[in-house]
């Protein structure tokens, strides 16, 4: 039969369906297999803070997506080209981010009366019109499924739970792709059960051998490898990747990493990995609560372990108080927040960029510390690298900030060599003769690191205000104002530590486009469009967030317009205006969801005074 | 199961109470039972088989955790209610060091009681100071959880309605695997039983009866005063029966599972029907902890329990091991890699 093959070179496809049904797993897959074949991508999953919310409701929809391409590909994509929808729930929920003349791929087999109703649908979409802007196909997903391992004696039930497999298959013949890497999946995931080894490859099997049977679909896509730079490759997710980057750092610095920890969404990930390595010498401890986690950490640091806490916003409200402790102590300690949305319980499950001025000032008295943050899942790895860095240069608490999209999203990463990783010197104080708790290097200003087991320097250190240079508890009020500015200047000049800010695009112009986290691959797209258009936009990507790097006034000054995109209500805004004294412009969209590029392209042709954009 | 890696044999210099005293002036009020506390640990430390850069202690807030100050050794006065929680992080950092923790009945059975509890059952090897005032001190006389019902306080002007915790009962609820009960106006005995929190190698909570003379004088006296004490305390000694009293008339004996003060000059009862202490028997311990609630029982002191258990940090150990072993010293070149890996020419 005589088909076509279409290159194309990006696609979006979005994986649907109950929570229950696999959808994340299918997406994982499909990303991994796209990353083996050299694609350049980005991923979404978006799923539901319940477990396994009634099956059918469209609250219990689980959605993947994954934008992969030949091409530098920065976002998981505004929209998608491809919705595979398991039931009627899903594809309501999610036929909104399909594009116009978009592809859905639908089980018609779960577009019965009782999923439509449970869908709160009262016509069946399939047959009522509402998708005639798009190319619908209608699969009996589940009656293949059942099908292709009738012979196996098995539970409706287990049968169910391999559709998802049949789905895959079916995106796999479709654009082009092996399934042997997600047969080793298979192979290595159910290794003690062959009989669902045996199912699942079947199930597989007859998802692609249907595509390419059934003469419904009349083109097969085809997306070539990317362009990256030269190296050796994987795919990484961003709480991988910061796992990684904090054994690394901890590696490099010569000291044991002790990471304490709560379990809560979307960071537990981080704990999870961390604790499988061991062998790294890693000691993890899930503590009882948010604030034993962080203690213990504080703990381990002042007995000379690199002390580590993940958290997300909730659990950062709880180390407010140890997190000022750890200031006064002036100890190294890591604090990553997996920042999602809020306030208080918020949407657990969703990205937001709402806890930077917590992580910035919100802590009683006068309480600075550095704040620094990943932009892609791939730079969580040297973002956290670099929080480890200077904390422990700068005897320091430092807070990272990812967030639910780069924590759970993934990206082709090249993989650094270890011995081009920073150096990251650790001195610890020995000498008695001179020896003092609170006396100051000249120029980070940092205090000596002068852990238990050392002879002579038995010293205590505690919340009280100190004494310059002994340590002592001291209540003078002029040592007390010396004290504040004192640790103030120590993070101020973390700035003369760090890189000057570089911008892409041109360093003067009308419009600046400032951004920081994780809305870099929105706004970098966004801006390569309007560019490309023949207008000149420039962008500027702040990974150090406190103190701010030491050029970032002249780069402001220098445009006409600062516009601020942030997944928050206007808070790096005020931090630049205050600072810098600069009117600049927020966009503020706060839907638990990346921003889309093209809403920020839209916001930058307003402020061109650019009509139709 | 013996733990060994805390013991640190090779002392090499003789320590004296001098090399525990700090250069800070200490600053409670005179005449508070903590002075007694701090003399009684300085005294017994030089003892214990540690070079003194090996001691730690750890402590909240309150007056108790104005503790580690006054001790010349390594320290962290924390925030309120943490110490056991900062105290287990650098346990597990360093299991060489001996951690001990000064805390009180406000900072570590309200603010820090979760701690507290999840601490003992983990059986770090950290040892716990609680002194317990039955009031807030530093902040200048509210009630604690373990004032008792009625008492009146600068925040319960007409009594106290919240019960007590009975803090003995609560570690050993929290299945702690060494509990002892003393008085700051007993030094010989304090300082037993900061000897034998030393040795005990896990979790050791040591609840110390402890005067405050500002906020709730005289809230032991009845157990630490010579006038009264022979009548209202029994001390636990493992092997040995139950025997109390001026003339050490008395005893206590089990009446099924409730124990009950009799005297044992009188004809009817001896010494022999006595109940003898076994400080390895938790279901025992229990009883004896609750004699409190009976006000006809004199109040026991000494250790009600002492178990052997792995210690937390020994496992963290050896779980390092067992995977260092499996899987080799970890390369973190192979880390970075992960499993599956392209290159791009």
């Amino acid at each position: 039969m005589g088909r076509t093959v279409k290159t194309l070179e990006d696609v979006t496809i979005r994986f649907a369906g109950d929570s229950g049904d696999g959808m994340q797993l299918t997406g994982t897959q499909f990303t991994n297999t796209a990353a083996a074949l050299g694609n350049d991508l980005s991923t979404l999953p978006d799923y539901p803070a319940e477990i396994r919310a009634p099956a059918g409701t469209t609250y219990g929809v689980s959605g993947f997506q994954i934008h992969f391409g030949s091409t530098d590909i920065l976002t998981p994509g505004d929209t998608c080209d491809v919705l595979v929808a398991m039931n009627p729930a899903a594809l309501i929920t999610n036929v909104k981010m399909l594009r116009e003349n978009g592809t859905v791929i639908v089980n018609e087999d779960a577009f019965n009366e009782k999923n439509l109703k449970l869908a709160g649908l009262t016509t069946n979409p399939l047959e009522d019109g509402s998708l005639s802007r798009f190319q619908v196909y209608k699969v009996p997903i589940s009656k293949m499924t059942s099908n292709a391992i009738a012979d196996m004696n098995l539970s409706t039930k287990f049968v169910d739970k391999t559709k998802n497999f049949f789905a895959l298959g079916l995106m796999y013949w479709m654009y082009n792709r092996p399934l042997d890497q997600s047969i080793r999946y298979i192979q290595d995931k159910f290794k003690k059960d062959p009989q669902v080894i045996e199912a699942n490859t079947r199930v597989l099997h007859a998802g692609y051998n249907y595509g390419d049977t059934v003469e419904i679909f009349t083109t097969r896509y085809e997306v070539k490898p990317a362009k990256l730079s030269p190296g050796k490759y994987r795919n990484i997710m961003g709480n991988v990747a910061t796992a990684l980057g904090l054994v690394a750092a901890a590696k490099k610095a010569g000291l044991e990493l002790f990471l304490g920890s709560y379990p809560i969404t979307p960071a537990s990930d981080i704990l999870h990995e961390l604790s499988t390595m061991k062998n790294f010498g890693v000691k993890t401890f899930q503590a009882e609560d948010e604030i034993a986690a962080i203690c213990s950490a504080i703990g381990a640091s002042y007995a000379g372990a690199l002390g580590a806490t993940t958290t997300s916003g909730p659990g950062m409200a709880l180390k407010t108080e140890a997190i000022g402790l750890a200031i006064m102590l002036e100890l190294p300690l890591v604090i990553v927040n997996v920042q999602r949305g809020g306030p208080s319980t918020g949407l657990p499950t969703k990205t937001e960029q709402a806890d930077l001025l917590q992580a910035v000032v919100g802590r009683n008295g006068e309480a600075p510390l550095c704040v620094i943050a990943a932009s892609t899942p791939a730079d969580c790895f040297s973002t956290v690298y670099e929080a480890a860095r200077l904390s422990i240069k700068f005897m320091t608490p430092v807070i990272c900030l990812t967030d639910g999209y780069v924590a759970n999203g993934a990206e082709p990463w090249l993989i650094p060599n270890v011995n081009d990783l920073p150096e990251i010197p650790v001195t610890f104080a020995k000498d008695k003769a001179t020896f003092q708790p609170y006396a100051r290097d000249e120029k980070t200003l940092s205090r000596p690191w002068a852990i238990p087991g050392t002879p002579g320097l038995e010293h205590r250190i505690g919340g009280l205000e100190k004494e310059h240079i002994t340590g002592n508890i001291n209540y003078d009020p002029d040592n007390h104002d010396f004290m504040i500015k004192l640790r103030g200047e120590k993070i101020e000049r973390i700035a003369d530590d760090i890189p000057l800010q570089t911008v892409e695009g041109d360093s003067e112009g009308d419009l600046l486009v400032l951004g920081w986290g994780s809305t870099y691959g929105s706004i970098k797209s966004a801006i390569a469009e309007v560019r490309e258009a023949g207008y000149s936009v420039s962008h500027a990507h702040l990974r150090y967030l406190n103190p701010f790097p030491k050029n970032l006034g002249e780069i402001l000054y220098k445009f006409k317009t600062v516009l601020i995109p942030e997944i928050n209500n206007g808070q790096l805004i005020k931090l630049i205006r205050s600072k810098y004294l600069v009117p600049a412009i927020g966009f503020n969209m706060v839907r638990g969801l990346p921003l889309r590029s093209e809403e920020i392209e839209q916001k930058i042709y307003d402020i061109l005074g650019v009509k139709n954009g | 199961m013996a733990d060994t890696i805390t013991q640190d044999k090779t002392t090499p210099v003789k320590l004296t109470i001098k090399d525990f005293q700090s250069d800070q002036d200490v600053r409670w009020c005179p005449g508070c039972g903590d002075y007694s506390i701090l003399a009684q640990v300085q005294r017994v430390f030089p003892e214990f088989p540690h070079a003194k850069e090996n001691f730690v202690a750890v402590s909240g807030i309150g007056c108790s955790s104005r503790f580690p100050y006054y001790m010349d050794i390594y320290g962290i006065h924390g925030i309120h209610g943490r110490a056991t929680a900062i105290a287990s992080g650098v346990k597990i950092a360093n299991p060489k060091l001996d951690v001990w923790v000064a805390t009180g009945d406000g900072d570590g059975l309200s603010i820090g009681g979760n701690h507290m509890i999840h601490m003992l059952r983990r059986n770090l090897n950290i040892k716990i100071l609680l002194f317990n005032n039955q009031i807030y001190g530093l902040t200048k006389g509210q009630y604690s959880p373990t004032s008792l019902l009625g008492q009146v306080t600068k925040s319960t002007p007409i009594g106290v309605i919240d019960y007590p915790f009975v803090p003995v009962s609560l570690a050993l609820g929290a299945s702690a695997t060494f509990v002892a009960r003393t008085m700051d106006r007993d030094p010989k005995h304090l300082q037993e039983m900061v000897r034998r929190a030393e040795k005990h190698q896990g979790s050791a909570f040591v609840e110390i009866y402890q005067n405050c003379n500002v906020f709730n004088d005289g809230a032991f006296f009845q157990f630490t005063e010579k006038e009264t004490r022979d009548n209202t305390i029994v001390y636990l000694e493992h092997g040995k029966p139950l025997v109390f009293g001026k003339q050490k008339e008395k005893g206590i004996r089990l009446n099924g599972f409730t124990p009950e003060a009799v005297n044992i000059t009188e004809g009817k009862y001896s010494v022999t029907d006595l109940l003898v202490h076994n400080e390895h028997d938790s279901t025992l311990a229990f009883i004896l902890a609750n004699m409190i609630h009976n006000p006809e029982l004199p109040r026991p002191m000494g250790v009600f329990l002492s178990q052997d258990r792995p210690t937390y940090e020994h496992q963290v150990e050896d779980q390092i091991a067992r995977m260092k072993s499996k899987k080799g010293e970890g390369d973190l070149q192979k880390l970075l890699d992960g499993d599956e890996t392209w290159v791009i020419q």
